[in-house]
């Protein structure tokens, strides 16, 4: 120790031209990272990687065999995925799925938007009325669907009855062309609150000067809204829009409380095809169609952070 | 500032942009808080959409079978069945349910915060480093992959390792929420000066006391975003439990909730007591820290 010291302290002077050993030395010392840094990541990324990474390959290995959930299986190459693409129940789950999250997405994001408006607005009893909004957050999805089950199967057909709706009269939930519309329902009330709180951090985040200006300006209320808060708010439509779209792909419990997925397959949305093939002896298959679900939600991702990034451009 | 609570920095300027919303009173200040009332009448009718099907789930669980009857079931019973509690408790066998819940959701809430902490803080205080910008990388891609991809062969590998029980559902919580909780940690730790270390340090601190004594505490309002999602995720999910936990005995309050469906004859008292039984717990917590909760959930939105 003492004769590098010493040498350090001998090639200091000339240490104008060639950078002396001392001071990379030191460069390396303060470069050295605390192990303990590494022990804060590396248990929490390897589970990680146990538990979700390794689940994620284990699939796409069976989604290329005959596997049935037990016992023997062979490769067979790419023919579970072939035969998805031939199969109308996989289809049909698809559609119903992808036209199930475009209407909730668009119907949750309007009441978010008109409910955190108005909790935004000058409206008496406002923390009151903000807590009622949000209750149905805290709500389990499964509990709230099975109230929501006995409303429509029970509540809404007499109450029809009563007043003459001879559509109404019958359960919705046991219609094949309006069971569909019962989850929508659901789902918007249970997550529009998520959304309304992501919108009113928006229209906060709107500084007041510039809806001074406007009323100088003699714009009126609806015409602000138009011109000022939506564009302004831009950025947080776009997440509820990315986060809900994404989130309603995967819907699941709402349609277990509600329709179980009938009548016959009209509600079977893709996560319960795929959950079905724990059980349902098409293990294997069930991955092929996981495995293409996934590809399909990693393009919309894909586009969605094209379209976020050229209106980053834009603006 | 009773009314603007939702704590974001903004806020204070509330009552003067609020005006503007109505269009009616142009010219007042922040004094001249004049009310809209068409619009508060509208809001509370608006309400009225939560409120119903809450009002009907108490008004159910108070009925006997015969007050169910045929009717629409939005009438308030009298006399009130209070007995229906008392069996919906012992059909559900709700003390192990309870437990069975509360001890998913403490593990998982605890796990949340200890994990996604951790991980955060040793990410961005070695950003410049490439194994831990890869580990963010990593991690946030996960968040592309959609939970049914992976649940076939990860139910089959926790079956095999044992983890077909409560242990088993607090340890993919965890692993579940870790992305999303670290980016919200991430960008938190970022704002806290490294200075405030450094200190620490020259006085002799390790990294695990810098973090324990110093980092986490200045955590604190990130850390009741993450535990409040952690809790309402843990305490809520049907999926995981449903699957995992082999032990029918061992499975948690919206699992059990299962018990009233499909069965031939529904006994739909029983059934609205149980279910009001599994809400009350978030609801009453949330009624009471409602300001609390609403600001945790407000810091994660705005990130």
């Amino acid at each position: 120790m003492t004769t590098t010291s010493e040498m350090a302290q001998v090639s200091q002077p000339a240490a104008s031209t060639v950078p002396p050993k001392a001071t990379s030395r030191a460069i390396r010392s303060k470069n050295r990272i605390d192990p303990t840094y590494y022990w804060m990541v590396v248990p929490v990324l390897a589970l990680f990687a146990f538990f979700i990474t390794l689940p994620a390959l284990v699939g796409v290995f069976f989604s290329l065999t005959n596997y049935a959930g037990y016992g023997d299986w062979k490769f067979i190459g790419l023919s579970n995925y072939v035969n998805i693409f031939k199969d109308p129940a996989i289809l049909q789950s698809y559609i119903f799925t992808f036209v199930f999250a475009l209407t909730t997405t668009v119907v949750v994001n309007i009441v978010a938007l008109a409910i955190a408006l108005g909790l935004n607005a000058k409206i008496k009893w406002r923390t009151g009325i903000r807590t009622v909004f949000f209750i149905p957050m805290v709500l389990s999805a499964l509990v709230v669907s099975f109230v929501f089950n006995y409303l429509f199967s029970n509540t809404l057909p007499v109450l029809a009855d009563r007043f003459g709706v001879t559509p109404l009269a019958t359960s919705i939930l046991a219609n094949e062309n309006l069971a569909w519309l019962a989850i929508v329902l659901v789902t918007v009330w249970q997550a529009a609150p998520g959304a309304t709180i992501i919108y009113l951090a928006g229209l906060q985040s709107v500084p007041a000067e510039v809806y001074e200006a406007a009323d100088l300006d003699g714009a009126g209320s609806f015409r602000q809204f138009l011109s000022l808060t939506l564009p302004l708010i831009l950025g947080y439509l776009v997440i509820n829009v990315i986060l809900g779209f994404k989130g309603f792909l995967g819907t699941y419990e709402i349609i277990v409380g509600l329709t179980g997925g009938g009548p016959g397959m009209a509600t079977q949305s893709v996560a319960m095809r795929i959950f079905s093939g724990f059980t349902g002896g098409d293990y294997s298959y069930q991955m092929a169609n996981a495995v293409i679900y996934f590809l399909i939600t990693l393009l919309i991702s894909v586009i969605q952070l094209r379209l976020i990034q050229r209106r980053g451009v834009s603006l | 500032m009773t009314a603007s609570t939702l704590s974001s920095p903004g806020n204070r300027t509330n009552p003067l942009r609020r005006e503007n919303w109505s269009g009616r009173t142009r010219k007042s200040g922040r004094e001249g808080y004049k009310v809209n009332w068409w619009l508060t009448a509208l809001m509370l009718v608006a309400s009225l959409t939560v409120l119903l099907p809450l009002y009907f789930t108490v008004a159910m669980a108070l009925k006997s079978p015969d007050q169910i009857g045929t009717g629409t079931g939005l009438a308030w019973p009298n006399p009130m069945n209070w007995e229906n509690f008392a069996a919906a408790y012992v059909a559900t066998n709700f003390p192990v349910a309870f437990m069975s819940t509360a001890f998913v959701t403490v593990f998982s809430v605890l796990g949340s915060l200890a994990c996604s902490s951790l991980v955060a803080y040793a990410i961005a205080r070695n950003w410049n480093r490439r194994f831990f910008r890869g580990s963010f990388v990593y991690l946030l891609s996960a968040m592309f992959i959609p939970f049914p991809v992976i649940i076939l062969p990860l139910i089959k590998q926790t079956a095999l390792l044992g983890l077909d029980n409560p242990g088993g559902v607090v340890f993919l919580h965890v692993l579940g929420g870790i992305s999303f909780n670290t980016l919200l940690y991430i960008a938190f730790v970022r704002s806290i000066p490294v200075e405030l270390e450094e200190s620490a340090r020259l006085d002799g601190a390790t990294t695990w006391q810098v973090f324990r004594k110093i980092i986490f505490p200045l955590l604190a309002p990130m850390n009741a975003t993450v535990g409040i999602f952690a809790f309402l995720g843990s305490w809520n999910d049907f999926l995981l439990p449903q699957m995992m936990i082999a032990d029918p005995a061992l499975q948690t309050l919206p699992v059990v909730q299962m018990l009233f469906q499909g069965e031939f004859n529904t006994n739909y008292s029983l059934a609205f007591a149980s279910y009001l039984m599994a809400m009350a717990p978030t609801l009453v917590v949330y009624i009471l820290a409602q300001r609390w909760v609403l600001s945790g959930v407000m810091r994660g939105a705005v990130k």
